[in-house]
């Protein structure tokens, strides 16, 4: 593309909405953020003092926002990981099969539509220990299931919610990913005698690593920021701290525990980890573009 | 099909199946509950067949109200989740279509880092900046309304990225030709770029629209009036309720209620939104 228009002021026109915007919402908060990170507040927003970095060091050397990190690591990595592996499941079978891959692709993929507060309800009562059919069944199978009391069993739940809502994301992606995989390949495995399962874990697995290292990565951040609403409908980061992830951290500081610079200091630390995350994403997709 | 395993391909089916039936086992029990009385719930279990209260709680909920303190029947949140879910997906697909067009088809100063500040917003999503954010927008007085619950969301870097590739493809014999016909960059716009973006626009459309839709920070923030509740938020509202007094009939009623509408866009437009979500990640 080298052919362009010569106007020098409409672009700057056509660029203005997006500009504006992004500078009100986005830029502008985030400088506040920042600024904020090095003051403290009292509790009625009446005065604040520098006080350099102070909230850093609190917020590093408390207990809680390390359980906190490992709370987020554990979740993450359950949600990635237990997500991809079903779904994997799922879309080799679903490639294997001749009839009925597109019903069987509309039956998996809607749960991405619901928003994740409400698969958090959907999974909440089907686990209430009081008349959650789950959780009655786990009862008769001897399982104390209560999430009210159970930090364990609460993370439990808000990773099988999370998970439910991003299998048919991963699904698509995966089946696109199997669908590239040349037949040639698969059929010469086939006339040396590889067995389905050989065939699948010597080929087909390694040739789908790009896919599944670009989905590791959309699955982390997923867990990381868009989970809000599951936890929040949910267990609201408890019972304790258990599942209180670093974004739900900074919400409940900021809007429930009136921390606005500790809260500001977890902001700018959580902006610094998107930050590596996107970058991770995108020299990833830098490369896959070279490889095409 | 690479040789004929039959017990292979059954054990597939069988697979497919149950995992099926798995995703869809939460919807089904919540189809269920709702078409019980609320007193049903009290006695340790939820039922596992439909009663005959359903017509009467659907009713309710979404012409009356929704319950548990949410006194706006859903066909109103309804209303509101789809005001803001068009706004924040027109918004963000004008602004990203002008934003695109600018950066691919103009040269002018600082062009580079125009690019970079709209790829800054990708590492800021709302929830991390989500104190400050609320200030910006409590002080410019845009808290209960529809203004503030659609423009802070409608800056996307996803989609003017995507039209930035969607442009870049255009062959520039294209421009040349148009402007040798007298085309001005306007005309441009709209006679030959919008037409020829067409399909990306709609799967970016279905996309979009999920994720308006699906907003429940931000709209549980910034509103306090309930005429601007949206469905998807109501729903914390309503188990805000004591334990004791939650009608979890209504409460299934409207989380069904509120799911249908992006669920009905997914199953319809599928070929649209599996384009959507693939081209949005590239």
């Amino acid at each position: 593309m080298t052919v362009t228009f010569p106007q020098k002021s409409l672009p700057w026109l056509l660029l203005l909405p997006q500009l504006l915007i992004t500078a009100i919402f986005f830029l502008w908060p985030a400088e506040q953020a920042l600024e904020q990170a090095f003051y403290q507040e009292d509790a009625f927003g009446l005065s604040r003092e520098f006080v350099g970095l102070e909230n850093f060091l609190d917020l590093f050397t408390d207990p809680l926002y390390y359980q906190s990190i490992l709370t987020t690591l554990v979740f993450s990595f359950s949600v990635a990981i237990v997500g991809m592996s079903l779904a994997l499941l799922l879309a080799v079978m679903a490639d294997r099969v001749i009839r009925g891959k597109l019903a069987y692709q509309t039956l998996l993929i809607w749960p991405y539509a619901v928003a994740p507060a409400l698969a958090g309800v959907l999974w909440w009562i089907l686990f209430d220990p009081s008349m959650g059919p789950i959780a009655l069944w786990l009862k008769s199978a001897g399982v104390d299931w209560n999430h009210y009391l159970d930090g364990n069993q609460a993370m439990i739940l808000v990773v099988i919610a999370s998970t439910w809502k991003q299998i048919s994301y991963n699904f698509l992606f995966f089946l696109a990913g199997l669908q590239a995989v040349p037949r040639s390949l698969i059929e010469a495995a086939a006339i040396d005698g590889a067995s389905p399962f050989k065939r699948f874990w010597t080929i087909v697995f390694p040739l789908l690593s790009p896919t599944t290292f670009f989905l590791l990565v959309v699955n982390l951040v997923y867990a990381f920021f868009e989970t809000f609403g599951v936890i929040d409908a949910t267990t609201k980061g408890g019972p304790g701290q258990s599942t209180t992830t670093l974004v739900y951290k900074v919400f409940d500081d900021g809007f429930v525990g009136l921390d606005l610079g500790g809260s500001a200091a977890q902001s700018v630390v959580l902006m610094a980890i998107v930050g590596l995350m996107t970058v991770i994403q995108f020299r990833f997709i830098e490369r896959k573009v070279q490889y095409s | 099909m690479i040789e004929n395993r039959p017990w292979l391909t059954f054990a597939s089916h069988a697979t497919l199946f149950t995992g099926i039936a798995l995703v869809a086992l939460p919807v089904w029990l919540a189809l269920v509950a709702s078409t019980h009385p609320a007193s049903a719930f009290g006695v340790g279990h939820i039922p596992l067949w439909f009663g005959d209260a359903g017509a009467e709680t659907w009713g309710t909920v979404l012409f009356e109200k929704a319950g548990n303190g949410v006194d706006t029947p859903v066909w109103f949140m309804m209303l509101n989740s789809l005001i803001m879910a068009l706004g924040i997906t027109f918004g963000k697909i004008a602004i990203s279509l002008l934003s695109a067009y600018a950066i691919v088809f103009f040269r002018f100063p600082f062009r580079n880092l125009c690019f970079w500040v709209i790829f800054m917003t990708l590492m800021l999503p709302v929830e991390v900046r989500i104190v400050p954010t609320y200030e910006v927008v409590a002080n410019l007085d845009l808290l209960n309304s529809y203004t503030g619950l659609t423009l802070p969301l409608i800056a996307s870097a996803t989609a003017t990225f995507l039209f930035r590739q969607c442009f870049l493809s255009i062959p520039g014999e294209l421009v040349e030709a148009a402007r040798m016909d007298g085309a001005g960059p306007w005309r441009f716009f709209f006679d030959i770029l919008l037409p020829l973006s067409r399909t990306n626009i709609a799967a970016l459309f279905v996309i979009l629209f999920i994720y308006g839709w699906n907003q429940y920070l931000w709209p549980l923030l910034i509103t306090t009036d309930d005429a601007y509740y949206t469905l998807v938020m109501s729903i914390k509202r309503m188990l805000s309720v004591t334990d004791g007094d939650i009608a979890w009939n209504q409460i299934m009623a409207t989380t069904l209620l509120a799911m249908l509408p992006p669920v009905a866009v997914v199953i319809g437009m599928q070929k649209l939104f599996v384009k959507g979500l693939v081209d949005s990640e590239k």
